[in-house]
């Protein structure tokens, strides 16, 4: 064929692999994906049943968690640690940005895998590597570190301290893996998406996912090399006896801070843009419109990844930074809403006149929006150096990242899982149980994290082990007690997803190919994709991604493919 | 631009291509951070290079910063002559560029050497600890160019490259630009 020109030669044809080759040592996109997304939901266990511990001692201070035991200060330490890293790192990034990248871009850029299968495939075996790693940290002597996700030495840069080595070296590693792992897989989806578009997909007929998909690459890419070196001193500093970040030996702790964070909030974004991509492609479909502003929301997502890179210091107002440069730090912080909010609106817009279908991933969504909404207004409250003396390290920052991180992570992923899942596996999610799922997660979720910034501007500080040490912090003790039953309820919740998963896979009804008819090319391939994605003949692409309820017309939408049936 | 007037071999090149300069800016800001930290020292108010402190071999290692780039230069050429279709000067000035590469590495590695036995080690000071991790991780990026050139020598002596097929030349010969590009900021920042 012509127009083939991606390699696959043996298309058309079963391919025999084996279980090894198919499910473990996979090169397709697809499977690499569902790979990830595996890891994910197993690592979210890990990570939820650490939140319960924390929640736990932090309501009902010494007295002995269920299925747990007694959270004395050190394993508070070591567990808030990595509740972090594990939610940041092997959950958010997996779910958020490997899993729909993998599944998703060549899927909807019309190729049939990635530019490099097989670094794909070591992409993931990394990520592997690495929460093994983190896991491992628990089981080893002095166990696993305890400084905190955002690892500030000298706690973190030596043994002294907290009396963990091994587990300080093992968190580094994991680190290190998760970072290289993304690296790797961020070159991956840029390169796809630049030498893979199937004939006709111009840059601006590619759909709002992939764009946000690649905005979180590369916003990721730029900013990992500083972390990387950091984490690489930090390395030489607890095993070979360097002395960076250790005043003790001349070193300069704040340094850590800076690689850390010019890393850190770039991240932030790198968690919050595939979930913008996800809600404005859901949205064009479940209201029959053209996302408005498609230009407009991608020159702002441009502003806002190269503004990511000058905000940094904002988590550093506190830290003996140099006070005259809090003020330029906070004007950027602010400046950086500017996109957002346009974008926001942009959204908004979208919903304007539209034939809303009020279905599940579309519910997400708005629980999405509604949610992050709080998180992004209260971070400009944090971008001002002035209030942020006061608010920094309270609970109110954790009420905030929270606000941000999870409508992100589990609004906006659970949107993605419910609105792509008919392509994944062929089947359908039940939908009764999906609004449980949802109503429940929405109401649980600001059931746990309101409360947290009345404690937060009432003065309490974050990652106390024993509240009831500190008389100042009692009156807190009702709030922080319905936040930590919420808390449990929303784990619990989750418990929903999981049946369904199970019941749907096993007994669901059987996906059609395009259930919602939408546009985009994902949607022409047969539900779930057999390898290499199309038949013989690749899509041809005709149209922009949003062409729904055009005037004239007698249906309401058209694929961006019409060679192929949809 | 379309995708669908690239044959496979173009496209093979664009993605390499691509891929490798990705990888090369995540390096930049890799080497940034620790280029940037050393700096931050340097600039601090402690005194870069105390009194007593070990002086580094400055000659050798500036005669060794000569011996890299004009390894780039060679590779350069090669590669000209690849195009050009001059196979025998192509593999000359591919196996001097691989000479040079190990002759940079021993260079160092001798200096090293001497370094340890004057004292001058990781955990001396900080300025022992950047020298080492610093000039350590150039050093093993310059061995994995090299191990990448030899192989790419390797394929040349078997004449598996032609003025059309010159991918892990060109893969090569990009990495190789910024290992040889990246040593002089570090031997300014370092050494001097
Ligand atoms: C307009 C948007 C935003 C602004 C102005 C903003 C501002 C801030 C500021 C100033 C802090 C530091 C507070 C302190 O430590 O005293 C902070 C913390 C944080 N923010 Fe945001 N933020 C925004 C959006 C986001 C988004 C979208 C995310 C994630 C998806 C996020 C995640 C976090 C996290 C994880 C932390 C705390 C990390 C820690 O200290 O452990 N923020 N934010
Ligand atoms: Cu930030």
């Amino acid at each position: 064929m012509s127009q083939d020109q991606q390699g696959h030669d043996e298309h058309g044809h079963e391919h025999q692999q084996s279980f090894i080759s198919h499910y473990i040592f996979s090169t397709d996109h697809k499977m690499i994906g569902k790979q990830f997304l595996l890891l994910s939901a197993i690592m979210a266990c890990f990570g939820g049943f650490m939140a319960y511990l924390i929640r736990w001692e932090v309501a009902f201070p010494n007295t002995p968690a269920p299925f747990f035991g007694l959270v004395t200060p050190d394993k508070f330490n070591a567990i808030i640690t990595l509740h972090g890293t594990i939610m940041i790192f092997f959950v958010g990034m997996p779910f958020l940005s490997a899993f729909p990248s993998n599944f998703l871009v060549p899927l909807m850029i019309g190729a049939r895998d990635m530019a490099f299968p097989k670094l794909n495939m070591a992409s993931f075996w990394i990520t592997f590597v690495g929460a093994v790693l983190l896991v491992s940290s628990i089981f080893v002597p002095g166990g696993p570190v305890a400084g905190g996700w955002v690892g500030y030495p000298p706690l973190s840069a030596s043994s002294e301290f907290t009396g963990v080595k091994i587990g300080a070296v093992l968190w580094i590693l994991a680190l290190a893996c998760a970072l290289v792992s993304s690296s790797l897989g961020g070159m991956n989806y840029l390169v796809t998406a630049a030498t893979l578009r199937a004939p006709g997909m111009t840059f601006n007929r590619i759909p709002m996912t992939v764009w946000f998909l690649l905005a979180s690459a590369i916003t990721f890419f730029f900013s990992a090399g500083p972390l990387i070196a950091g984490a690489f001193m930090m390395l030489m500093d607890n095993a070979f006896g360097t002395g960076f970040f250790l005043p003790a030996k001349g070193g300069e702790p704040m340094l850590w801070e800076h690689l850390f964070w010019f890393f850190g909030h770039p991240e932030v974004y790198v968690l919050f843009f595939p979930a913008l991509g996800f809600g404005l492609d859901i949205m064009a479909t479940f209201t029959r419109k053209p996302v408005f502003g498609y230009k407009l929301i991608l020159w702002c997502t441009g502003s806002a990844v190269a503004l990511s890179y000058i905000v940094w210091a904002h988590h550093m107002f506190m830290s003996g930074l140099n006070p005259l440069l809090a003020t330029p730090f906070s004007i950027t912080t602010i400046l950086i809403s500017v996109p957002f909010a346009i974008i926001i609106f942009c959204m908004f817009a979208t919903l304007r006149n539209g034939a809303i279908r009020l279905e599940l991933p579309f519910l997400w969504i708005i629980g999405f929006l509604a949610t992050f909404l709080i998180g992004g207004l209260t971070g400009i409250f944090l971008g001002s150096a002035s209030a942020d003396i006061y608010l920094h390290g309270t609970y109110f920052v954790v009420a905030h990242f929270h606000y941000t991180l999870f409508p992100s992570v589990f609004f906006g992923g659970f949107g993605a899982v419910y609105y792509w899942f008919p392509k994944m596996y062929g089947k359908k999610l039940n939908e009764k149980l999906g609004f449980l799922h949802l109503a429940l997660t929405f109401i649980f979720f600001n059931g746990t994290f309101w409360p947290l910034f009345k404690v937060g501007m009432g003065g309490m500080i974050r990652r106390i082990a024993d509240p009831s040490f500190y008389p100042q912090y009692h009156q807190f003790q009702g709030l922080n007690a319905f936040a930590t039953v919420s808390a449990i309820c929303l784990i619990a919740t989750q418990v929903i997803f999981l049946w369904n998963l199970v019941l749907s896979l096993n007994h669901g009804p059987q996906a059609e190919k395009n259930p919602y008819q939408s546009n985009t090319l994902e949607w022409i391939a047969d539900s779930p994709p057999p390898h290499g994605n199309w038949g013989p003949v690749l899509p041809v692409v005709t149209s922009d991604p949003y062409e729904y309820s055009k005037p004239g017309e007698a249906k309401d939408w058209q694929p961006q493919a019409t060679n192929l049936p949809v | 631009m379309t995708v669908t007037t690239m044959d496979s071999n173009q496209r093979a090149l664009v993605s390499a291509k691509l891929a490798i300069l990705l990888f090369i800016t995540a390096e930049v800001m890799f080497f940034g951070g620790l280029i940037s930290s050393l700096v931050v020292f340097r600039s601090g108010p402690d005194p870069w290079l105390a009194p007593g402190q070990l002086r580094l071999p400055l000659e050798v290692t500036a005669v060794n910063t000569l011996v890299l780039l004009v390894s780039g230069v060679t590779f350069h050429l090669a590669y000209r002559a690849l195009k050009a279709a001059q196979a025998e000067k192509f593999k000359k000035l591919l196996t001097t560029t691989a000479a040079l590469g190990i002759l940079f590495l021993a260079i160092q590695g001798f200096e090293w050497v001497r370094l340890l036995k004057f004292g001058l080690t990781l955990r001396a000071s900080i300025f022992g600890g950047f020298f080492y991790c610093l000039v350590g991780t150039h050093a093993l990026h310059v061995l994995g160019g090299l191990i990448a050139l030899l192989w790419v020598l390797r394929r040349a002596w078997a004449d598996a490259y032609s003025p059309e097929k010159f991918l892990g030349v060109e893969i090569c010969r990009i990495y190789w630009f910024f290992v040889a590009g990246l040593w002089p900021v570090i031997f300014f920042l370092v050494y001097l």
